[in-house]
């Protein structure tokens, strides 16, 4: 059995509002090819395996992993397509990997979110067929439910809730892939338009379309291709509860397990000694809900973080320094994608202007999104140790 | 209704009258796909009266419907070629079933065209029509019959059928 699997390439096309010129098999391609190379691969019949990450319903055909091979170079190779975030992809390839059977598995996620038309739609087909659905609203309310909620029980203020917009946007413009930088302020945030109150249309990331591919290896194949491998240290993933009566309002079950988890399996005591964080900011209350939740803040106290400037890129805790999903944009399942991406390039060195001072150790966390209870927690690093 | 089956059985009539329980669903799921350079050439040319394919100078394969890169070497080694309106059945299949499952007289005949100019065995499905259905055969020569130019949308449908030489 293989121990530790490493990512030694990343691929991925300019992320864009809409992507009319290709289609996502054009797309993915782009992808395939630059992280293969970015991967030092000879061929792309070195690669022994593949993951795609994609929801037929999304996607708009059924059985889609039907769809994958061809642009990635997996023709007559094992391809199975999960329905999850890249980060759960990245998982199951890391234990692909670890079963000794593959060497090298390549992770595919891409959003042509443009091309779905009805996506509210799309998503209230995720709830309950014959008690939620039926009562036609769209189903975002439930971003609005769970924020009223949290702000209720954790006294998490409005202000410290549009500071993470201000933060995650002015981040945003150091990163060439942000779709959506802004250099903005808290009261520009809250005057925004309420959608599902009492979130607000500037607290609510906007989607995008994109492609990314990685490429992952076990050990002894990791340090031949690259100089710069950034090792999965630890993995955890869970769903809490699928109905809307009887989950969890307050706290992200899901990301506390999937945290715990993660960090047992990395061998980290304290979730502090991590360098800095990508999290899940789908809707602005989500990061700091999330951040609780993983057990970096208690219980009401990431807000207060926030407003110190902990969760800056020179704070003690940087969090989303790539912009998050309200910069970069939402990728529906590659969402994960630019928060490992993120975390590739900071710790090989590679993140540019905003490149943190240290950054030996990252954390990054998925949610599947509404109205999923569903997420998934890996740790890296730049060394085995 | 199987008389000789056991238990109560669900008639039709419970269904329409409600007398069962259930909930209607409809997904409201709309989609726009963006064709993309392969495709949306091929799709272009078929307004045009013409079938578009591709060629790999790597793997010395030509291939339609086109792509921009080829599935088999990974390269976009690739050259566009105008191929004939004409082909060869490499299968076909009479379907005498409807959408909703009742029989129709006059089968749909479903096929693949290899088309003129493509490497063996490739093509595209099609249908065929203005042909006796018993008497399709594999490798039967065909040829494209396009519907009226001004009808012309940029479809797979901008070809109406296929028929026999
Ligand atoms: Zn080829």
């Amino acid at each position: 059995m293989s121990k530790n699997v490493a990512i030694v390439g990343v691929g991925f096309t300019q992320p864009q509002l809409k992507t009319v010129q290709v289609s996502y098999k054009e797309m993915v391609y782009e992808a395939a090819v630059k992280a293969y190379d970015n991967a030092h691969l000879a061929s792309h019949k070195d690669i022994d395996g593949f993951v795609g990450c994609a929801e037929d319903l999304i996607e708009g055909t059924s059985i889609f992993d039907e769809y994958t091979p061809d642009q990635l170079g997996a023709v007559q190779k094992p391809v199975h397509t999960i329905s999850g975030d890249l980060l759960h992809g990245l998982l199951v390839a890391t234990m692909k990997i670890k079963t000794g059977i593959m060497d090298i598995v390549v992770v595919e996620a891409h959003s042509k979110a443009s091309n779905l038309k009805t996506y509210y739609h799309v998503t209230n087909y995720a709830l309950d067929p014959t008690w939620n659905r039926p009562l036609n609203v769209n189903p975002y309310y439930l971003a609005g439910l769970e924020k009223n909620y949290f702000m209720h029980h954790t006294k998490t203020t409005l202000e410290q809730i549009a500071g993470v917009v201000v933060k995650n946007k002015k981040n945003a413009l150091q990163n060439d892939l942000a779709v959506f930088p802004e250099q903005t302020t808290v009261e520009k945030v809250l005057q925004s338009k309420p959608n599902f109150t009492p979130q607000t249309e500037a607290e609510t990331a906007k989607q995008a379309d994109g492609a990314f591919v990685f490429v992952l290896a076990n050990e002894e194949t990791a340090k031949k291709l690259s100089k710069k491998p950034v090792w999965i240290t630890g993995m955890g993933w869970a769903s809490d509860s699928p109905t809307l009566e009887t989950r969890n309002w307050d706290e992200a079950l899901y990301a506390k397990t999937s945290a715990h988890m993660a960090l047992k399996q990395a061998h980290i005591k304290n979730i502090k000694e991590i360098d800095f964080f990508e999290i899940d900011d789908r809707f602005a209350y989500k990061e700091l809900q999330h951040l609780e939740s993983i057990g970096l803040y208690g219980k009401g106290k990431a807000g207060q973080a926030l407003q110190n400037g902990d969760l800056n890129k020179d704070g003690k805790t940087p969090t989303n320094v790539s912009g998050g999903m309200l910069g970069c944009g939402s990728l529906l399942e590659a969402a994960g994608a630019i928060r490992a991406l993120e975390v590739v390039k900071q710790l090989r060195g590679e993140a540019g202007q905003r490149q943190l001072s240290k950054a030996n150790t990252a954390l990054a966390l998925s949610w599947r999104g509404i109205p999923t209870t569903s997420g998934a927690v890996l740790t890296f690093s730049r060394s085995l140790s | 209704m199987h008389k000789d089956l056991r238990g109560t059985h669900l008639s039709k009539k419970a269904f329409d009258n409600n007398e069962i329980s259930t909930t209607l669903g409809d997904p409201h799921a709309y989609y726009e796909w963006d064709t993309g350079m392969g495709i949306g050439r091929f799709l272009q040319g078929l307004k045009e009266g013409r079938i578009w394919g591709t060629h790999c100078d790597t793997c010395k394969r030509t291939v339609t419907p086109p792509r921009v890169f080829c599935e088999l070497c990974f390269s976009k080694n690739i050259t566009w070629r105008e191929l004939k309106t004409t082909g060869t059945v490499n299968t076909f299949s009479l379907c005498y079933v409807n959408w909703d499952a009742t029989l129709i007289k006059e089968p749909h005949i479903s096929a693949v065209i290899e088309v003129d100019g493509t490497s063996p065995r490739v093509g595209f499905l099609h249908l065929l029509n203005e042909v006796d259905p018993q008497k399709v055969c594999i490798g039967m020569k065909v040829e494209a019959v396009f519907k009226d130019e001004k009808e012309r949308m940029g479809d797979i449908t901008d070809i109406k059928y296929w028929r026999p030489l």
